[in-house]
């Protein structure tokens, strides 16, 4: 179901973004890298790292393999939509200030996130026994979240400092078509980040259970070896 | 949890000072990386809205934390690189000391080296860039306050990422970003402490202090659960 | 008007995904297979 409505309007974003909706009188088409930008941002950045740090909370406090595994799953996807967020703002950046990066505060607190929650993925990779490793992951996710919102904060400030800040698309007058294609876009993207999150979250899920058959497994024929030898020992 | 992070904090000294890892190769990894920006920035090129002064100059206080960030990494990396031979961390935690002291005393131990690094590296900074020093006041509490956060966030980070074989290159990859709102805001400040006005650098230094006690307390925190398991 | 930037945009994105998807779907099918039978919650379809 979840899958229909994220194709249905993904579809629909191509069909609004790119063909129906109508070029800004000031950014020309360059405005319809917003309607991907905006809202892969939103869902990236906020409610995927969000979920990633709801989840940390609660495995830390009850030890949820659930919530454990859903963080994981949403960090990883988080950092899948931070990447979008990059390369559409680079590419809307180029036409209209002239340069792909202008340390625009946004973009800079973004690639700051992403290499952040890089990080995270990278502890979750970690050869270690499952238990510390989703503890580690946890503490992370945690501050990673709470840093984030730091980041985003410093670098407002800092970049407030040197210049007005770069012009706002939403705040500007905004043709209902164009609007419309926007909150599309937001609906398709959380669309189809849930649906992923829901087939990510049942690969982890698979390989947690497929580790713990065969650790099952293994003790299994230790066991039966260490049987087989008392036997061995008890005959002779 | 006071006395039990000073018993750490002096073990750890103790044992920096017998092997001399930080005075004979952290140091002069700093003084290099000083030395070595000189040669990225050319002294002789002038700022363009004010010829007078060299643009090495003006980004001095950029540099310098640079430089005190990468030292950083490695004596991170020290602090947790003594516990992680011949089981010490499990030896730690069977002491009975409580965690939080632990954290707090790893902290002071790194923050008691930070500072004594950043003496030096100061000290260079002036003598290699020729930056003015405007505000000694504003200077210092960003100083204190930055050396906080580092040495906090650090810990904590080195601590998640001890007892791993990949722990060298995890540890930046997991501070970096983190200690990057550190670094903007200990430029800003120290910006304003040579060249005024310190107005513009108390803002920056106070939100040094903030980031420093948040760190300081998810670190008092976190340790409990970090060290149980692992 | 910026054609040029809009629609490397698009294809990156949507391609990206697309493989990401793809990928995914496809590691979830061979780990399936592996999953004993009598753990197989959270596995319908």
């Amino acid at each position: 179901m979840l899958g229909v409505l994220s194709a249905v309007g993904v579809a629909a974003l191509l069909l609004f973004g790119l063909i129906l909706s109508p070029p800004d009188v000031a950014q020309a088409d360059s405005v319809r890298l917003f309607y991907i930008h905006v809202p892969s941002a939103i869902v990236g950045l906020y409610l995927a790292f969000g979920v990633t740090c709801l989840g940390s909370i609660i495995h830390l406090r009850n030890g949820s393999v659930f919530w454990d595994l859903l963080a994981g799953a949403a960090a990883e996807i988080g950092v899948v939509f931070a990447g979008f967020t990059l390369v559409t703002g680079m590419l809307w950046g180029r036409p209209t200030w002239g340069v792909y990066w202008q340390w625009d505060p946004r973009l800079t607190s973004t690639s700051l996130s992403f290499l952040l929650f890089l990080g995270y993925l990278a502890v979750r990779r970690l050869d270690l026994d499952p238990a510390v490793r989703s503890k580690r992951a946890a503490i992370l996710g945690i501050i990673g979240f709470l840093n984030l919102i730091i980041v985003r904060q410093s670098v407002q400030w800092w970049r407030s400092l040197h210049q007005g800040s770069t012009l706002n698309p939403v705040d500007a007058q905004i043709d209902g078509l164009m609007l419309f294609s926007f909150f599309l876009g937001l609906i398709a993207l959380t669309s189809v980040f849930f649906w992923l999150l829901l087939h990510r979250f049942r690969v982890a899920w698979m390989e947690h259970q497929i580790e713990a058959a065969s650790v099952t497994t293994a003790l299994a024929a230790r066991r039966s070896e260490a049987a087989d030898y008392d036997g061995l020992a008890g005959n002779t | 949890m006071l006395r039990d992070a000073w018993l750490i904090a002096s073990k750890d000294l103790r044992v920096e000072w017998s092997s001399k890892v930080l005075t004979g190769q952290v140091l002069p990894f700093g003084v290099l990386v000083l030395i070595l920006f000189g040669f990225g920035i050319s002294p002789d090129r002038r700022v363009v809205e004010a010829p007078e002064r060299a643009v090495l100059e003006q980004v001095a206080p950029g540099l310098f934390w640079m430089a005190v960030l990468l030292s950083a990494l490695l004596a991170l990396g020290r602090s947790f690189a003594i516990e992680s031979v011949d089981g010490n961390l499990d030896a730690l935690k069977l002491t009975g000391l409580d965690p939080a002291g632990i954290f707090l005393g790893k902290g002071l131990a790194v923050w008691l080296e930070l500072v004594a690094l950043e003496v030096v590296l100061g000290a260079g900074a002036f003598l290699l860039y020729g930056a003015p020093l405007g505000h000694p006041g504003l200077l210092a509490v960003t100083v204190a306050a930055t050396t906080t956060s580092v040495a906090a966030a650090g810990t904590l980070y080195a601590a998640l990422a001890s007892g791993l074989r990949v722990r060298d290159t995890l540890v930046p990859l997991l501070v970096l970003p983190v200690l990057a709102p550190v670094l903007l805001g200990a430029t800003l400040a120290t910006e304003a402490a040579l060249f005024g006005p310190a107005g513009d650098g108390w803002p920056w230094a106070g939100f040094l202090g903030a980031f420093a006690l948040l760190y300081l307390g998810a670190g008092i925190l976190s340790f409990g659960p970090l060290l149980e398991e692992t | 008007m910026h054609w040029e930037y809009v629609i490397p945009g698009y294809l990156a994105v949507f391609g990206s995904l697309a493989i990401y998807t793809v990928l995914l779907l496809r590691k979830a099918r061979r780990l399936a297979a592996q999953v004993p039978p009598e753990k197989r919650r959270f596995l319908h379809d």
